[in-house]
């Protein structure tokens, strides 16, 4: 009898099956529900950092919303102030305000990471569909192109590249967007290899679609899942590229407030005032451990080989 | 003797990958905007002189002259001259390569020592408070970037306690000094490295104790520890000298934010040094010694792939 209601109900609960049970996997894995916290917080906090979203008079700047205080007004009287009520994260070595400059620097670090993930997944991905649907001497190019960027270090990379471009927002995202596409290209090539021998590949070519069409609407919805993996991932760590290369001196210009060069900026102090260098990293800590999480858990649910 | 084949094989195959990398690395430094001469000489310079420096520093030739004469100088041995100080880089890198060929031993050392033993004892015991804890804590250890966690460890045993000294590379002829100046250091280094040579192991191990083998190990009565380090971990040990040689080759970059944190001599300062001066040949000879650290780990990575698994035969 039992086992009877329970083949009833089998068509229904497999097609909600796949869904659902992706939302199970997520839900039930702790770390990864720490990891979406974790992003969540940091992506808040940039975002209602100050009040830009409420229509301003022309010419009124935002006010700070989140960072309380202007991330850019120095009081020198009381430099590398301990923290306090008034100030929770105290003071850094120009007097300005360390909390607030971790809001707006928030904004530094999710656009970096948010922004050269895009940036190298966009190209990867488009090089390593290329080289591993046409094969042939396209595929032996880009490829071995690819194990040269990839024999260095990210951060020796993104350092020669940002020798060569020079500092600012912009040039940053290109430079480990540049850096990062390698790995995308990596694993888009190995994906397609795989997908491009399935049978409704072969039906697309004998109905005679052209080679875009394949790679737009049959390979791409296919790899695209391990690339949200990858680009989670890879956020982690083009956040943390940004910081070590912020905290070389290489990074965004100052005054504006970014991690990596507020902990550079604290270290003379580092006797007397840890603190100025101390919040700032553990904000990196928050938003690299976030991806982390958030990526790991992702993986297990779009991929489940991997799954332990 | 078929490994010692192996081995020169290897080396010549090597050459191909240096000679893509000094290319690249060649032009692209010269893409690099901004004029050494002037950088050398200050923006108050006059025309003259930077043309003189110019001269002296060998710009003046042709691209193809200046890439030719970098080459042939290079397997002559000679990295040529900083463009900038005008001092022989040979004898610059033979002076920092001591610092950091012991940082990057050193820290692989810690990384080992301390990861594979963490990663079996959290695979053994899965899913204990302990276990949970070693993963978190790895977790965190790949998320920390190097040079906050140098600034924590200097802030802690150096500032606070006063065990080690805060900066500086040592007296390379004073062992203890040396010794005492490389700790700090080291383990910033090793503990990173221990993050994730621990997730590794973990779950390299977390396979393996699944296998028919271990269970049948287990069954005719085997002492745990027989079991889980000669039958376990010695087929769990493939994916972690893997990791290893990865981590090494990564050490690298990450020493670069050490030794600047600790201002430690090494390669790493000489990197960072030589971009902001825009010293060309600094930067390439640099890069140059890079490479070659990294072919060398490479090979050696592979050598020890064949030793702990004799089925992958060279």
């Amino acid at each position: 009898m039992n086992q009877d209601s329970n083949t009833q109900q089998l068509p229904e609960r497999k097609l909600r099956s796949q869904k659902e049970r992706m939302w199970n996997t997520f839900l039930r894995n702790r770390p990864a529900i720490l990891g979406l916290f974790l992003v969540a917080i940091v992506i808040l906090t940039a975002v209602f950092a100050d009040n830009w979203f409420i229509a301003l008079p022309a010419g009124q700047q935002p006010e700070p919303l989140l960072a309380i205080h202007d991330p850019l007004k120095q009081d020198a009287r009381n430099r590398l102030a301990a923290p306090s009520k008034e100030h929770i994260m105290g003071l850094d070595s120009y007097g300005r305000d360390i909390w607030a400059r971790i809001v707006y620097g928030a904004r530094v670090s999710l656009s970096v990471g948010l922004g050269s993930v895009l940036l190298g997944g966009l190209m990867g991905t488009f090089m390593g569909l290329m080289a591993g649907y046409t094969g042939g001497k396209v595929e032996n190019v880009i490829m071995r192109a690819v194990d040269v960027l990839m024999a260095f270090p990210s951060l020796i990379m993104g350092l020669m590249v940002l020798a060569v471009l020079g500092s600012g927002l912009g040039k940053m995202i290109l430079a480990i967007g540049l850096v990062l596409s390698p790995t995308f290209a990596r694993v888009a090539h190995s994906a397609t290899l795989t997908i491009k021998e399935n049978e409704f590949v072969h039906a697309a070519i004998a109905v005679g679609s052209g080679r875009m069409r394949i790679l737009r609407m049959h390979i791409l919805p296919n790899i695209l899942g391990e690339m949200v993996v990858l680009g989670s991932i890879w956020t982690a760590t083009a956040i943390r590229v940004e910081a070590n290369l912020s905290f070389i001196g290489l990074g965004i210009s100052p005054p504006t407030p970014a991690w990596g060069s507020m902990i550079r900026d604290g270290t003379p102090y580092l006797r007397d005032a840890f603190w100025v260098s101390f919040f700032p990293g553990m904000a990196i800590l928050v938003a690299v451990l976030g991806f982390n999480l958030l990526g790991d858990g992702l993986r297990d649910v779009l991929d489940p080989r991997l799954q332990q | 003797m078929l490994r010692l084949k192996y081995l020169a094989t290897r080396l010549v195959l090597a050459i191909p990958t240096f000679l893509v990398v000094l290319t690249l690395v060649f032009f692209v430094i010269r893409v690099i905007p901004g004029d050494p001469a002037t950088a050398a000489l200050g923006d108050y310079a006059s025309q003259e002189a930077v043309e003189k420096m110019r001269e002296r520093m060998g710009l003046n030739e042709p691209l193809y002259m200046q890439y030719f004469h970098f080459l042939g100088d290079l397997v002559q041995g000679d990295l040529g001259n900083s463009m900038i100080t005008g001092n022989s880089i040979n004898e610059q890198v033979l002076a920092v390569l001591p610092y950091t060929l012991q940082l990057t031993f050193a820290s692989v050392l810690v990384g080992i020592l301390l990861g594979v033993p963490t990663g079996i004892y959290t695979a053994v015991k899965r899913n204990s408070l302990s276990d949970y804890v070693g993963r978190i804590l790895s977790l965190a250890g790949l998320s920390v970037p190097a040079f906050y966690l140098g600034i924590l460890i200097m802030w802690l045993f150096a500032l606070q306690w006063g065990l080690f000294p805060a900066v500086g590379g040592g007296d390379l002829s004073d062992p203890k000094d040396n010794l005492m100046h490389l700790v700090l250091p080291a383990l910033t280094l090793g503990l990173i490295m221990t993050a994730s040579v621990t997730r590794l192991t973990r779950s390299a191990m977390l396979n393996v104790l699944q296998e028919d083998y271990v269970r049948t190990a287990r069954a005719k009565g085997l002492d745990e520890r027989v079991t889980i380090l000669r039958h376990a971990l010695r087929a769990a040990l493939v994916p972690i000298v893997s990791i290893i040689g990865i981590w090494t080759a990564n050490l690298i970059a990450d020493s670069v934010l050490t030794e600047t944190v600790f201002a430690r001599p090494g390669l790493g300062k000489m990197l960072v040094g030589a971009i902001l001066q825009r010293d060309y040949t600094a930067l390439q000879s640099v890069m140059v010694v890079y490479t070659g650290f990294i072919v060398v780990v490479n090979l050696i990575t592979d050598l020890i792939y064949s030793m702990v698994d004799p089925r992958i035969s060279h």
